[in-house]
């Protein structure tokens, strides 16, 4: 039996290098690296071949330790750092026949207001922290083309209304709130023009355990209710297993292993995913 | 020995800012980059709309210079001073005279001709700079039309005062593709560059832009569907001096009774008007 579902989105074999390469690291099937590192021309292979398909309604879970390129996939799927190799397809997105990763700057900034968003770990990339709290939310309507003010303000305080900010302080800066609040608007700014993907990097990190249930259940509320496509991005194994349909475990910018979330955890086949799975407290 | 070539630049800068002046032209809206040139005032007091209007005048031309709506301010006295030293040719106050208006801060009342150039002095040409430190991130924000920033800017101003509060350098939609800082006039004066018969060509000498709009353009103020642009209202206020109403008024206290009064800004259209020269 097979598959006869498109994916949502289609990454093909996406690499990312931070340097030239050099005769050394040319061919990686070589396996002449140290981790993701190439010791004759330092240069670093931060995602090395990377693949993956993204189903509709679905939460993908990508887990791996820090320096896996986990953040990197994720900002590169954003357009935050250009891509070495590869290609990306969003059915959303000229029928999925366009590689996104070699449209111009123009057509990224529309993929990014229109189809995607992010949830940055640091709230500091993805708000304006001086501006208000609804100005932040109407800030992604208006990149996606709205002009209507009343319809932004009751969109922006719906959302934050949903997110639990309350409403008497909705015109206040995310700059006075506090970390889980900054987060919880980040997430309205993301979900305002209903994006089918939705990138959610190290969302909860940082944040203490009864903010962190509540954000999560925010996150699975969302994707029940708008059937939104999510890629979350965590290391921390309880998030992921709390949240994801499929999860990618990733060492060394190389997925090492994939499957259903029950399945990776349950039983992990891949000697590192054994290691992260008992280190579990 | 004569000490300057004629309008003071030597005939190569002339031709280097009339080349970055043509392609602001061809560009509507764009900034285009210049050498700016060290002048003899101090940058920031006008050099960019200086050095425009040094590098295209001629023989024949006649110049007009206002400072914030006034012939006789001591900024437009000495440019126009300078400018005549320069070039030795005619000045004038008179709007409809002159060939080309270096202007600060307004537009003239009296509409201009196709045969007229508008010099404008700007002090920030770029529009995304209040919310946009980065001259490097602000050139790839233009290229890729993505102006959510001073959208987003107008709409906090809705969202703290209930409604736009740009005072002056209300921004523009320049042929529907670049948004550009129309310099600080009132918003009163933004309606007169869309389709403007004359050319309006704006310097920034400190920033080192050349911009323009070309005759005949759209030219849009930026507004929400449901919070259109408003200009300062002046309805029921008339000129002290000369009675004129519906144009750009100073506000005047009377110190010693307390109570305002107005004044046409525009100090050579009131004098035309007083002196009956206006039709």
């Amino acid at each position: 039996m097979y598959c006869t579902e498109e994916p949502i989105l289609k990454v093909n074999n996406m690499v990312k290098q931070f340097g030239t390469g050099c005769s050394n690291c040319f061919n990686l099937e070589e396996e002449r690296l140290e981790k993701n590192y190439c010791p004759c021309c330092q240069t670093v292979y931060a995602c090395q071949g990377l693949s993956l398909e993204l189903y509709e309604g679905e939460i993908l879970g990508i887990v791996g330790e820090s320096g896996s390129g986990k953040s990197t996939f994720m900002r590169c799927l954003y357009f935050d750092q250009e891509v070495t190799k590869g290609s990306a397809y969003i059915r959303a997105y000229k029928k999925g026949q366009a590689n996104i990763f070699e449209q111009n700057s123009q057509q990224k900034r529309y993929i990014r207001n229109q189809i995607m968003a992010m949830v940055y770990q640091n709230p500091y990339l993805g708000l304006r922290m001086n501006f208000s709290s609804i100005g932040n939310v109407a800030e992604k309507l208006i990149a996606s083309g709205n002009r209507e003010v009343s319809y932004m303000t009751s969109r922006a305080s719906e959302l934050l209304n949903k997110v639990k900010i309350p409403s008497y302080r909705i015109r206040e800066a995310p700059q006075n709130f506090s970390g889980g609040m900054q987060q919880r608007v980040q997430i309205a700014k993301a979900l305002s023009n209903n994006p089918p993907i939705l990138l959610l990097d190290e969302v909860t990190t940082g944040l203490d355990l009864s903010v962190q249930a509540n954000v999560l259940d925010l996150i699975k509320r969302i994707q029940r209710e708008l059937k939104i496509s999510m890629i979350i991005v965590s290391h921390d194994l309880a998030v992921i297993r709390m949240l994801a349909d499929r999860t990618i475990v990733m060492l060394n910018g190389k997925i090492i292993e994939q499957g259903l979330t029950d399945q990776i955890l349950e039983d992990p086949q891949h000697p590192y995913t054994q290691q992260l799975v008992h280190s579990l407290l | 020995m004569k000490a300057y070539n004629f309008a003071f630049f030597d005939e190569g800068s002339k031709r280097e800012i009339r080349r970055a002046t043509v392609k602001a032209i061809s560009i509507p809206g764009y900034q285009v980059p210049f050498a700016s040139r060290e002048m003899p005032i101090a940058r920031g007091w006008g050099t960019g709309g200086l050095q425009l209007t040094l590098s295209l005048l001629g023989q024949d031309d006649i110049v007009k210079v206002i400072d914030q709506g006034c012939d006789e301010s001591v900024n437009a006295v000495n440019i126009k001073k300078f400018i005549n030293k320069m070039t030795g040719i005619r000045e004038t106050e008179q709007t409809a005279t002159a060939t080309i208006i270096q202007s600060r801060h307004r537009i003239p009342e009296v509409e201009l001709r196709a045969d007229q150039i508008l010099v404008l002095q700007v002090p920030i040409p770029e529009p995304l700079r209040e919310v946009e430190p980065s001259e490097y991130i602000t050139q790839r924000l233009h290229a890729d039309q993505e102006y959510s920033a001073i959208w987003l800017m107008l709409f906090e101003q809705i969202m703290k005062h209930n409604k736009m509060t740009t005072g002056a350098d209300h921004p523009v939609l320049v042929h529907q593709r670049y948004v550009m800082s129309p310099s600080p006039i009132p918003r009163y004066d933004n309606c007169k560059l869309h389709n403007s018969k004359a050319l309006i060509l704006l310097g920034a000498g400190r920033e080192k832009k050349i911009y323009a709009i070309p005759p005949y353009t759209t030219v849009q103020s930026l507004a929400f569907n449901d919070y259109p642009f408003q200009t300062e209202d002046f309805s029921g206020r008339t000129c002290h001096l000369c009675g004129a109403s519906a144009v750009y008024f100073d506000e005047l206290i009377d110190e010693e009774s307390g109570h305002k009064y107005y004044q046409c800004n525009d100090s050579s259209y009131c004098l035309q008007r007083l002196n009956q020269e206006l039709l």
